[in-house]
This record gives C-alpha cells, sequence and structure tokens, in this order.
C-alpha cells in the first residue's frame, strides 16, 4: 500500500523503483540489524546473570531450587517414568510425599532435556552446571519474546527497547540469577511467550498461531502455579474486547482454542489435574467462553438476518436465555459455596483479599515473599521504569487496538497483585518493560523527528524519502510488511497477515500527516533525548549494581569484607550438610525448621520431618511445637517422630540475622494454632519478643533457646547475642535429653543428638512406679521391660 | 574329556616339578645362609609404620647363593605395602647403595603361613663372603586403637603388635630391635628382657644365636595421635589434550582410620585448645602437586570447598586443604581436587615415534594411605597400542570414555592398585601412538556444522516450498 502511495507521490516509475530497492536494502539492513540487537540483548540477559557465579561459585541457590535440583538429578538418573511416579521417602516422614504428583514439571523437564540433548552429543555437563545456567539461558529467552511482543503491540523500535530493559530488570533479575533454580525462571519466559502468541493470534487470525498459543499456555501450566494469571487476564481482555463492541473473529480465534485445547492440556498435568475444571481459579475462562460463543452467534445471526427479524430473535433469545442462565449460575453458585474456601485455594484467596493469609493461614504468612512490598522495593525492583510506565500507559491509547488494550489491562491487574504480594512483582516487571519500552521508544521517536524535521539540512530532501525515514519505530513493520508484499510469492504463510494489517496502514498514512504538526522546538527535543539517554544510564548503573550486589548472593554461603579488605566465607550451612551425609547414618531422621528441609534432603541426603512444601500444616504444627517445648516434652515428641538428630540455625555468634531465634515466634504461632497448650503470650514478655534476662520463663526453657545457646556463655564470657544485640538471659543450663554432636565453625548450624533413654535405677523405679501408672504412658512401660532388674 | 584329564595330570608334574625344585633351592640356601647382624628400627611416629631393616649376612655353605630371604607372618604381610632393599657397596667412607629387586615368592617348607620375599642379589654370594642389606618396608593399618573408642577430650592409644626377633628362614647370631614412638606416652609394652625403655625408644635386644623361625610375640601400647588420614579410595583422572594440557582430577574418600569418636563434639571446646581437646582429630592435608600448576579447584559434591592455599615455586607446587569439618576418628569426608597442567613438562616423543606420558604414580597428599587407588590415564582421541610401564604391579585393563564432542571415544588406560603409601610415588610412563591430524577432528566437525547450518538457512531462505502461487 505504502508503495503505491510513493508511487504517486514520485510519479516517475523508474524512480519509484529505484526508491523501492533501496528501501528494500534499508529494510534488509535493519533487519540484519534488529537481528544483531538482539543477539546482544540475549548475551547481556545471560551475562548480567553471571555475577553469582564469577563473585561466588557456581552452585544452586537457596531452598527452592535445591529441591528442584533434586527432582532433576533424579529424573536424569530414572528416567521420566519413575519421575512421574516418584513417592519420595527422604521428606516428611512417616508420611512421605508423591513428588510426581505434586510438582510443576516444567522447570524440571527442561533442564532435564537440555542435559539429555547435551549429554547425547558427548558434551558431559553435569546436572548441577545445567541447572545452574538454566535461568540465564531463560531470561535471555524471555527478552526476545518480550521482543516479539511489543513488537506486536507497538513496533520494532518498542520491541527492542522493552527487551533491552527486560534483559536486564532487577526484579527479573531476582529470581533468575545463575544459581538461581526456580520456576520463575522458565515461567516468566512461558509467560510472556505465551501472551505474546496471544497477541500475535489476535492480530493475525491465525488458527496455527491459536495452537501454538495452547502449546504455550501448557508448558505455562507446567512451569508455575502462577498460570492462573494467564487464563484469568485473557478472558478479562476478551471480556473487555465485547463490552468496548471490538469483537471480531479473530478474537474469536485468539480465546476459543485456546480455553478448550489449553484447558485439555492443563488437565494433563498431574498437579493441576481435574483442578482446571474444578477451581474457581478457572471458572472465568469458562464463562468468558460462553458469553464469547453467545456473542459469535448473535454476530453471526445479526449478519444473516434482517434488522427487524433480528429484534425479534433478540427477545426471544434473551428471555429463554436468561432462565437458563440464572438456573446455571444458581447451581454453579451453589456447587461453590458448599466447599469451605469457596473453591480457592489458599494463595489465591491471600490475593484477593490480602488480610485473608494473615488471618487464617500462618504458614503463607510466614513466608517472607508472601509479604506486601514496601515502597522502596519497587523502586529498587523495577527503578526507573516506575516513571515510564505511565507515559507508556498513555502510548497505549495513541491509537487503543486490541493489543495495546491487552498491555494496559496486563499492568493494571499486575500493579494490584505486586501490591499484595512480594513474589509477583515478578509478573509486574516485564508488564513493566513493556510500557516502558513503548514509553522510551515513542518518545524517542517524537524527539528525533523534531530534530529531524528542523535540520537545515534534511527539509531539502523530498518528502516521501523523509517521511518513510522518520516513521521508523512504528512503520517499521508496515515496511515489513510491505516487502512481504514484495516478497508475498515466497512466503505464502504470511499472506494473510497482510490483509489484517491494512486498514492500520491506512491510519498510519493519516497520522503521518498530522504528525508533521506534532514537531517540538529543537532545543526542546535535543535536552530532553540527552535526559532520557541519562535516565537510561541510571537505570543500566542500577541494574548492575543489582545484579551484582543484591541479588547474587547464594544465601547458603556468605561473605563479608574485613576491615583489612580481605574475605571471609561463612560456609557453615554446606559444612553441616556435609557432616550429616557423611557421618551419620543413611536412613537416619533430622529434623529442623522446614526452611532448611530440602536443603537436608538435597545436600545431606538425610529423611526430613517437614520441608518447604508446607503441604501438611499439622507436621510443621508438630515440629514447631516440640522446638517451643521444654525439652523433655519435645524429646517425646521427636522420638515419636523416629528422629535422631535435631538440627538448629544459630546467627548469635557472628550476626547472622535470619536464624531460629528470629523465626520462632513463627514455630510457636504455627504450633499453637494446632496445638493449643502452646501459646505465644508465653513467649512474650509485655508483647515483647525478647531473650535477654527480661525473657519469660517459657521462652528460656523452650527447647530452641537450649539448643540455640547451649554452652554459648563459654565463647566470650558474657553469651552477647549479636544479632539480638543484647546478652541472653539463661546462660548456665546442661542438656538432659540431648547432646551436641556437632556445631559448624562459626556456630551458625548446631545438630544435636536425641539421647536414649536412660535405664532406670532401680530405687528410683519404685518410687516412680505409681506416676508411671497413672500416666500409663506406652513408652514408659516399654522401657520398664527392658530393663534387666526389673 | 581325555584331553582335559591328560591336561591335569601334566600340570600336576609340572607343578610337582617345580614345587621340588623350589624345596630343593629353599632347603639348600636356608642352611648356607646366616645372619651376622641384624638391625631393626621401627618407626611407629605416624600410622605408616617404616621398618628400617639392616642385615649383615654371611655365606657358611659352599655352593654360592643368589637370593636373600625376608619371612613375614601373614598377618603383617597383608599390612605390607611395600618391601625395598638396597646393597651398600664400598667401604665406610665410599659407600654407596645399589638398589635390589625384591620379589614375592613362596617356600614349601613355610611354616604357619609365612609369607616371603625374595631379594636377588646383584653378584652372587661365594662362600664366606658376607655382604650387608639394607631394607625397608612399610606397614600399614598395624596399629590398632584401643580403646576403640574415645571421646573428644582423649588422646589416642594404640597397639603395635610385632615379634621381638626378627622373623627369619636363616640362624641370627646377633638381633636388635628399636621402636621409635611418636611421644614419651608408652602405657605398656611387653618384656623380653634385655628390654629398655628411653626417651623416645623401646630397645630390643640384644639377643644372640637364635634359630630360625624364632618368634617372641610382643605389644607395646603407646600414644599417637598423629592423624590416621586414610584414602579409603581415590580415582585419579589425566586427561591428556594436545592443544597442550594436562588435566588431573582427583576424586578423594578419606577417612579418619584412628580409634571412633564417641559422644558429644563440642565446638567450644575444640576452638578453645584444638591441640588438647581434639588431639587426635586433623583438620589440614598437605598436597604436593607439580610445579606449574594453574586452574586448581577443590570441591565436593555440594559445591566449592573455601578453605584451600597454594603455593607454588618453580620446584613444586603445595595445596594445603582443610575439609569442611576437622575430621574426628570415624568421620569420613569426600572432595575432589582438580587441576591443569602444562603438557610439555609430561608429554615426550620416545625414541621409536611413540609418546609417552610420563607422570608420578601415588597419591599427592603426604603421610596418607591409599586403601584402592585407580588412575584413569583418558588418551586422546585417535590414539592406539597403549600400553603402560609401572615400577609396581598393578592391574590393568581398558576402557572408552566419550568426552566434548567425541565420536570414537577416547582410549583410557586404567592402572589399579590396593593399598598405596607415599613411598609409592614414582614416575611411570603411558606410551600411545597418535596422529597429530586427529586434533582437527573437532573444529573441522564444528566447523561443518556451521556451515550446514548456514547453508540450511539461505536454502530455507532462497527455494519456494508452496503449493499455491
Amino acid at each position: 500500500m505504502l508503495e503505491e502511495d510513493t508511487r504517486k507521490l514520485s510519479m516517475a516509475d523508474g524512480e519509484s523503483s529505484r526508491e523501492a530497492t533501496a528501501r528494500t536494502l534499508r529494510n534488509a539492513f535493519g533487519n540484519v540489524f534488529s537481528f544483531f540487537i538482539l543477539l546482544l540483548i540475549g548475551i547481556l540477559a545471560f551475562s548480567i546473570r553471571l555475577f553469582s557465579v564469577i563473585k561466588y561459585e557456581s552452585v544452586i541457590h537457596e531452598f527452592d531450587p535445591y529441591f528442584n535440583y533434586r527432582v532433576t538429578q533424579f529424573l536424569t538418573k530414572n528416567g521420566i517414568y519413575d519421575f512421574w511416579n516418584w513417592f519420595d521417602d527422604r521428606t516428611w516422614y512417616p508420611l512421605g510425599r508423591v513428588i510426581g504428583g505434586t510438582v510443576y514439571p516444567g522447570l524440571t523437564l527442561t533442564a532435564g532435556t537440555l542435559w539429555w540433548l547435551l549429554n547425547s552429543l558427548n558434551i558431559p555437563l553435569s546436572v548441577e552446571t545445567v541447572c545452574v545456567f538454566t535461568a540465564p539461558i531463560f531470561s535471555a529467552f524471555a527478552s526476545w519474546a518480550t521482543y516479539l511482543l511489543t513488537k506486536e503491540v507497538k513496533g520494532t523500535g518498542a520491541g527492542l527497547t522493552a527487551a533491552v530493559l527486560l534483559a536486564m530488570v532487577p526484579s527479573y533479575i531476582s529470581r533468575s540469577v545463575a544459581g538461581s533454580y526456580d520456576n520463575e525462571a522458565v515461567a516468566i519466559f512461558a509467560l510472556i511467550f505465551t501472551f505474546y502468541l496471544y497477541i500475535k493470534t489476535l492480530n493475525t487470525g491465525s488458527l496455527f498461531y491459536a495452537t501454538l498459543n495452547a502449546l504455550a499456555y501448557f508448558y505455562m501450566v507446567c512451569s508455575w502455579g502462577g498460570y492462573t494469571f494467564i487464563i484469568n487476564l485473557i478472558p478479562m481482555h476478551v471480556l473487555l474486547c465485547i463490552v468496548t463492541g471490538r469483537y471480531s473473529s479473530r478474537l474469536y480465534i485468539a480465546y476459543a482454542p485456546l480455553v478448550v485445547l489449553g484447558t485439555l492440556l492443563a488437565a494433563l498435568v498431574p498437579v493441576v489435574g481435574f483442578n482446571a475444571v474444578m477451581t474457581s481459579e478457572h471458572f472465568a475462562s469458562f464463562l468468558v467462553f460462553i458469553i464469547i460463543h453467545v456473542v459469535a452467534l448473535v454476530y453471526h445471526v445479526k449478519g444473516n438476518l434482517s434488522p427487524r427479524m433480528f429484534k425479534v430473535a433478540v427477545t426471544l433469545v434473551v428471555s429463554v436465555g436468561l432462565v437458563v442462565c440464572c438456573a446455571m449460575i444458581a447451581v454453579l453458585i451453589a456447587l461453590v459455596a458448599s466447599s469451605p474456601t469457596k473453591g480457592w485455594s489458599g494463595r489465591s484467596l491471600s490475593l484477593l483479599d490480602p488480610t485473608y493469609a494473615s488471618k487464617y493461614i500462618p504458614i503463607i504468612a510466614s513466608v517472607s515473599e508472601h509479604q506486601p512490598p514496601t515502597w522502596p522495593s519497587y523502586f529498587m525492583d523495577i527503578n526507573v521504569l516506575a516513571f515510564l510506565v505511565p507515559a507508556g500507559i498513555i502510548a497505549c491509547f495513541l491509537p487503543l487496538s486490541d493489543a495495546s488494550s491487552f498491555v494496559v489491562l496486563y499492568i493494571v491487574t499486575a500493579v494490584y497483585f505486586s501490591g499484595v504480594m512480594v513474589r509477583l512483582m515478578l509478573v509486574f516487571a516485564p508488564a513493566a518493560c513493556i510500557m516502558s519500552g513503548i514509553a522510551l521508544s515513542e518518545a524517542f521517536n517524537v524527539l528525533t523527528r523534531s530534530i529531524k524535521f528542523q535540520l537545515p539540512g534534511s527539509s531539502g530532501i523530498s518528502q516521501s524519502g523523509d517521511t518513510s525515514m522518520n516513521t521508523e519505530g512504528e512503520q517499521n513493520d508496515i515496511a515489513k510488511t510491505e516487502k512481504m508484499d514484495e516478497t508475498a510469492k515466497e512466503r505464502p504463510s504470511k499472506k494473510n497477515k497482510r490483509k489484517e494489517k491494512e486498514p492500520v496502514v491506512k491510519a498510519s498514512i493519516r497520522s503521518r500527516i498530522e504528525r508533521r504538526l506534532l514537531v517540538l522546538p529543537l532545543e526542546a527535543s535535543v535536552i530532553a533525548i540527552i535526559l532520557l539517554v541519562l535516565l537510561g544510564a541510571f537505570y543500566v548503573v542500577h541494574c548492575v549494581w543489582a545484579a551484582a550486589e543484591a541479588y547474587s548472593a547464594p544465601s547458603i554461603v556468605l561473605t563479608t569484607y574485613s576491615r583489612e579488605g580481605g574475605l571471609h566465607v561463612f560456609d557453615d550451612f554446606r559444612e553441616a550438610y556435609a557432616w550429616l551425609s557423611h557421618n551419620t547414618e543413611v536412613d537416619d531422621k533430622v529434623a529442623s525448621w522446614w526452611d532448611y528441609g530440602y536443603q537436608t534432603t538435597a545436600m545431606a541426603n538425610r529423611t526430613v520431618i517437614v520441608d518447604n512444601n508446607t503441604w501438611n500444616n499439622t507436621h510443621i504444627a508438630t515440629v514447631g511445637t516440640a522446638m517451643s517445648s521444654p525439652e523433655k516434652a519435645a524429646w517425646e515428641i521427636f522420638n515419636s517422630l523416629d528422629v535422631k538428630y535435631v538440627l538448629v540455625v544459630f546467627g548469635g555468634l557472628v550476626g547472622y540475622p535470619s536464624d531460629d531465634i528470629n523465626k520462632f515466634l513463627w514455630m510457636v504461632r504455627i504450633g499453637g494454632g494446632v496445638f493449643p497448650h502452646i501459646k505465644e503470650p508465653d513467649y512474650l514478655r509485655d508483647g515483647q519478643y525478647r531473650i535477654d534476662s527480661q525473657a519469660t520463663p517459657t521462652m528460656l526453657n523452650c527447647l530452641m533457646y537450649k539448643l540455640s545457646y547451649y554452652r554459648f556463655v563459654e565463647t566470650d564470657g558474657k553469651a552477647f547475642d549479636r544479632v539480638r544485640q543484647t546478652e541472653i538471659g539463661k546462660k548456665y543450663f546442661k542438656l538432659t535429653h540431648f547432646e551436641e554432636v556437632f556445631t559448624t565453625h562459626h556456630w551458625m548450624v548446631r545438630i544435636y543428638k536425641l539421647k536414649p533413654p536412660k535405664n532406670r535405677i532401680r530405687g528410683k523405679t519404685k518410687k516412680s512406679k505409681s506416676k508411671a501408672s497413672s500416666t500409663s504412658s506406652p513408652k514408659r512401660s516399654g522401657t520398664g521391660k527392658r530393663n534387666p532388674w526389673h | 574329556m581325555a584331553r582335559s584329564t591328560a591336561m591335569k595330570a601334566a600340570g600336576l608334574i609340572l607343578a610337582l616339578l617345580i614345587f621340588t625344585f623350589f624345596s630343593l633351592a629353599a632347603s639348600s640356601s636356608n642352611n648356607q645362609i646366616q645372619i651376622l647382624n641384624a638391625e631393626r628400627r621401627i618407626d611407629l611416629s605416624s600410622h605408616i609404620v617404616k621398618v628400617f631393616l639392616t642385615l649383615k649376612v654371611e655365606n657358611v655353605g659352599t655352593s654360592p647363593a643368589s637370593e636373600i630371604f625376608l619371612a613375614f607372618p601373614p598377618s603383617q604381610a597383608d599390612q605390607l605395602a611395600l618391601v625395598k632393599a638396597q646393597a651398600a657397596i664400598g667401604k665406610k667412607k665410599k659407600k654407596s647403595y645399589v638398589h635390589l629387586d625384591v620379589n614375592p615368592t613362596q617356600l614349601p617348607d613355610a611354616p604357619n603361613g609365612t609369607k616371603y620375599f625374595s631379594i636377588s642379589l646383584l653378584n652372587p654370594l661365594s662362600s664366606g663372603e658376607t655382604a650387608t642389606l639394607e631394607v625397608l618396608y612399610i606397614l600399614t593399618h598395624s596399629l590398632e586403637p584401643f580403646p576403640a573408642e574415645i571421646s573428644q577430650l582423649e588422646s589416642q592409644l594404640v597397639y603395635f603388635r610385632d615379634s621381638a626377633l626378627m622373623l627369619s628362614p636363616y640362624h641370627i647370631k646377633q638381633q636388635t630391635t628399636f621402636i621409635k614412638t611418636p611421644s614419651t606416652k608408652v602405657e605398656s609394652f611387653t618384656r623380653v628382657e634385655p628390654t629398655k625403655f628411653a626417651g623416645r625408644e623401646l630397645k630390643y635386644g640384644p639377643y644372640e644365636d637364635r634359630p630360625p623361625y624364632s618368634f617372641s610375640p610382643v605389644i607395646v601400647h603407646l600414644e599417637n595421635n598423629s592423624p590416621f588420614a586414610v584414602v579409603e579410595e581415590l580415582l585419579r583422572e589425566v586427561e591428556i589434550s594436545h592443544w597442550g594440557n594436562l588435566q588431573i582430577t582427583e576424586h578423594y574418600k578419606l577417612v579418619h582410620a584412628g580409634a571412633r569418636h564417641k559422644g558429644v563434639f563440642s565446638r567450644v571446646d575444640y576452638q578453645s585448645r584444638a591441640s588438647v581437646k581434639g588431639a587426635s582429630s586433623f583438620k589440614h592435608l598437605l598436597a604436593s602437586l607439580p610445579p606449574r600448576v594453574h586452574s586448581v579447584y577443590y570441591r565436593d559434591e555440594i559445591g566449592n570447598i573455601s578453605s584451600s592455599h597454594l603455593r607454588t615455586d618453580y620446584r613444586k607446587s603445595e595445596l594445603e586443604i582443610e575439609p569442611r569439618y576437622p575430621l574426628f576418628g570415624g568421620w569420613k569426608a569426600t572432595f575432589v581436587i582438580g587441576y591443569g597442567l602444562p603438557l610439555e613438562d609430561f608429554l615426550f616423543e620416545s625414541p621409536d615415534g611413540k609418546r609417552y606420558l610420563n607422570f608420578s604414580f601415588g597419591c599427592p597428599l603426604a603421610q596418607t594411605v591409599v586403601n584402592k587407588l585407580t588412575i584413569k590415564v583418558v588418551l586422546p582421541e585417535g590414539s592406539k597400542d597403549p600400553s603402560a610401564a609401572v615400577p609396581y604391579p598393578v592391574e590393568q585393563r581398558l576402557e572408552t570414555k566419550y568426552s566434548y564432542l567425541d565420536v570414537v571415544g577416547r582410549t583410557v588406560l586404567v592402572l589399579e592398585k590396593k593399598n598405596v603409601v607415599p613411598e609409592h610415588i614414582t614416575p611411570f610412563q603411558v606410551y600411545y601412538t597418535f596422529k597429530p591430524i586427529f586434533m582437527l577432528a573437532e573444529p573441522l566437525m564444528l566447523a561443518s556444522v556451521y556451515f550446514l547450518f548456514f547453508m540450511a538457512c539461505v536454502a530455507y531462505l532462497q527455494i519456494d516450498i508452496s503449493i499455491r502461487k
């Protein structure tokens, strides 16, 4: 179309063909250029995440990644079928856990496939190495997906800008540094890619992309529980389009196959299964599925009938339809209301009602990443993007298309969810990048155009050439379609795309004339460009700092710099796990707070009672109760669970703040939630949590206190706790039912062994006999029988 | 059937012949050799027991003798890691030593399963002549901790069992045994008069005129807090790359083989006075690596171990490593040490056109015993006819390994030896033939794959595969 237009302008055939070849060349050059930019963006996304490997080592980070790593190891060793049927007896003793049916397998399968592929090419990388680098690789993919998505929304320029922003957005870096082998690392790619394919289908109306979209959605369901965001956002957008009168057959093709195929595929994932049709998170999509069919029917009927007949049909259908709908809705509501959580899972409910978790589920509330974020964390995680987002939203409204309305909807919902949980900043970050990419690209577009129009040299050049050069940002892909026109014979698959683009092209020609009028003064635009570049530079500096300093620590190794500049390494966790793995029996059970469960099973290969997959509240509460009970009661609880070793994390000697004493109130709360004899006020003095001499006797006698501070006073003579910045309350005490078997170099991990029950001395047995009979505990009678003198 | 019985019969006859031959040889030699003076110095200062034996032998028979036999009780023979012998030549001032071959043999009239080693003399000892032999033999796992379990605060006591009289097939005119203990603390020792304990030395003897196979068991109960570092399994992988690098990867399974740790491990006690409270434990190990070593790493299955130091100079490199935790009796640790070396220091070309690798055998950790040592020499892809020249009897076999982009796989020569002590560190050679053209196989493969990829791209972009025009 544009070609015809230029032909009219130039009036000469020869000239036009020369220009056409020049433009083809320029387009080809532009394509190659953007390809290389994308390649560099991929490299940037990958390499900015390597700070953790360079500064520390190539190691799996934190807690959940260790579980994923262990699952991957199992997968690579035993194959996919054993993986699906894996019942893990190393965790949640004595219950165990069905791993195959309770994990999102996407990440594991991805890394497993990657490993298998490399090994079949005889590249002997270890599973660990593959796991460590999975996240950086997928963040490169994610930035390419962002490019594609934004390109669909606002053209190549915006796409490239958004991709480069996403490649280094701190929020995403925090979850995808090398070693951070977690679901989110691949899920964000899947999320963006699903959105891209949705928009692509919406723009082209191609069933091919619709199928791909369902597959991408399937991958997302495999990867992360956050897929519910997609299956709610897309219906919302469809509804929005219908309400605003933007219904088209493209919308139908984009949505209907996704729901049908996507739901079927989602149900294939064991962890989702029938939830795909049974839980409230998915109901919105079905509702919209019905609505879009009704609307499609209405449009179809409308097209076939005369207006009068149509009115009659409408009244008929509406009256019947309403009755049916009411009946359906009544049944549905009755069904949903009959379940206690109204069909919503705990985490989803806490999203809708931010106070829900703190009221009812202390386990969800106890996780720091489930807390609402603070304002500084927004600045930390998305930095200058926070200021660019509004501009991006405005740019999306000029003009509003199906695609841009989707992006607007995405950012609005993402802002809300990120406000509820810190963790969901991750969903917000891509939206912010896309918006900022659009904003920056539009701003540069306007500013460079104003400069170009006012530069003395350029005004002399023929207008046609000038305009096609100026409107690069948006028209790049128009130019591309144009190229498609020329090369249509070569790529017939993209033919239908051209038809869809025609109205856009027309609109752009109109807007081009308008844009001539929207010119800013030269000085202002130069200054604005400089300011924008400065802003970008600030963003880059911040991102590099965040990647290097804030988010690269593996948290399993800690380092500090001494005053002389020397590096001091605290490797206590691995010291303890290595000790457990080499110097205890294979079947010994280790009790610790659930935070360390995944690490213990993965690194020490020992059975744990509870772990980070907090699926059984009672079990966790049992451990919490044992930790907050006095020694003897705790011993009995642990002994009944067959526990041989108890592991506590203690930071008092070196000042490591996230230790068990600081987490202890959560243990009390969770324990008290199930076992009412543990009462939180017993551990608080005047509502204050303290461990110094003012602490309550219950606190000073509980197991956690004793295991943490056992013989602590002998280190410095005063027993000064560097985390709580105080001297502890009870300094000298002995353990009767536990014995210290290992303490790490900096005392950060202390491991105790349960002492075997003591043989009774004869005289004592007689005295306590009456007592024993009154309590009639089976364990006691058991020990009595074992006594040879009895 | 008939044939196999015939063969069996032939074998039997052969065995009988050998038997009679040996018995004749042995009986004749036993009578004609006598030991004038035997001096044994047993060094118990570490967990590797070294025995220095000086024998002055005389041929009192008529025919010349070419072999001297050493006898060991069966319990000691299992613990024997190494026997070396040398002969002193020349007078006192210009004394020089010549290495002699030592081989395990069997004698027909061995009482109670006594095991023998024969020392082949350079020149047969003719009648009436005397010769002085220096023998070094090394025993491992011969110190038995007693009590077998100790707590952190106790120091480690061990039993050492031997005989006050040297076991020998010969008549010994005079013999003395000195036992060097690591400290002055000796709980008890068997007295076989004359016995004397002074300083850090226990002296048995001199005993005069003892007949062959005299035996007088003694037990010494002494304190020994030296690190009982035992590597249960060591796998050393030496990978040759003709691009100029020799990559070594060593997998260790370390154990403290002393008295088992019992009960509490208290960090307070350990940190306040580690030398007293935790005397039997050890936390440092020293590995001596070749000079010009580079890219050294020290890690285990859960990641890097940060406590290590590397000191390099032009003669040798020393790597001081600390396991993740101090090792008490019975505690185990596994770790991997890896490093690269410049190829030109270790790979040479022999005159017949073969290449050979000259590398050191044994475990680089100082003062450790290796129960099972496996050395895998990974030759480059395309190398042929591997053969090894090792100064000790070792088990050999071939394997194939697939590494980076290999197609036919690399030949791996596997050498295995049990009970290895630091004295085993001597060079060994692996010979093989290799054509340098194989070095280019992988780069060419990569290049062609890229070429094909780009060609495929070009083809895809240029060829019209649409059905409808």
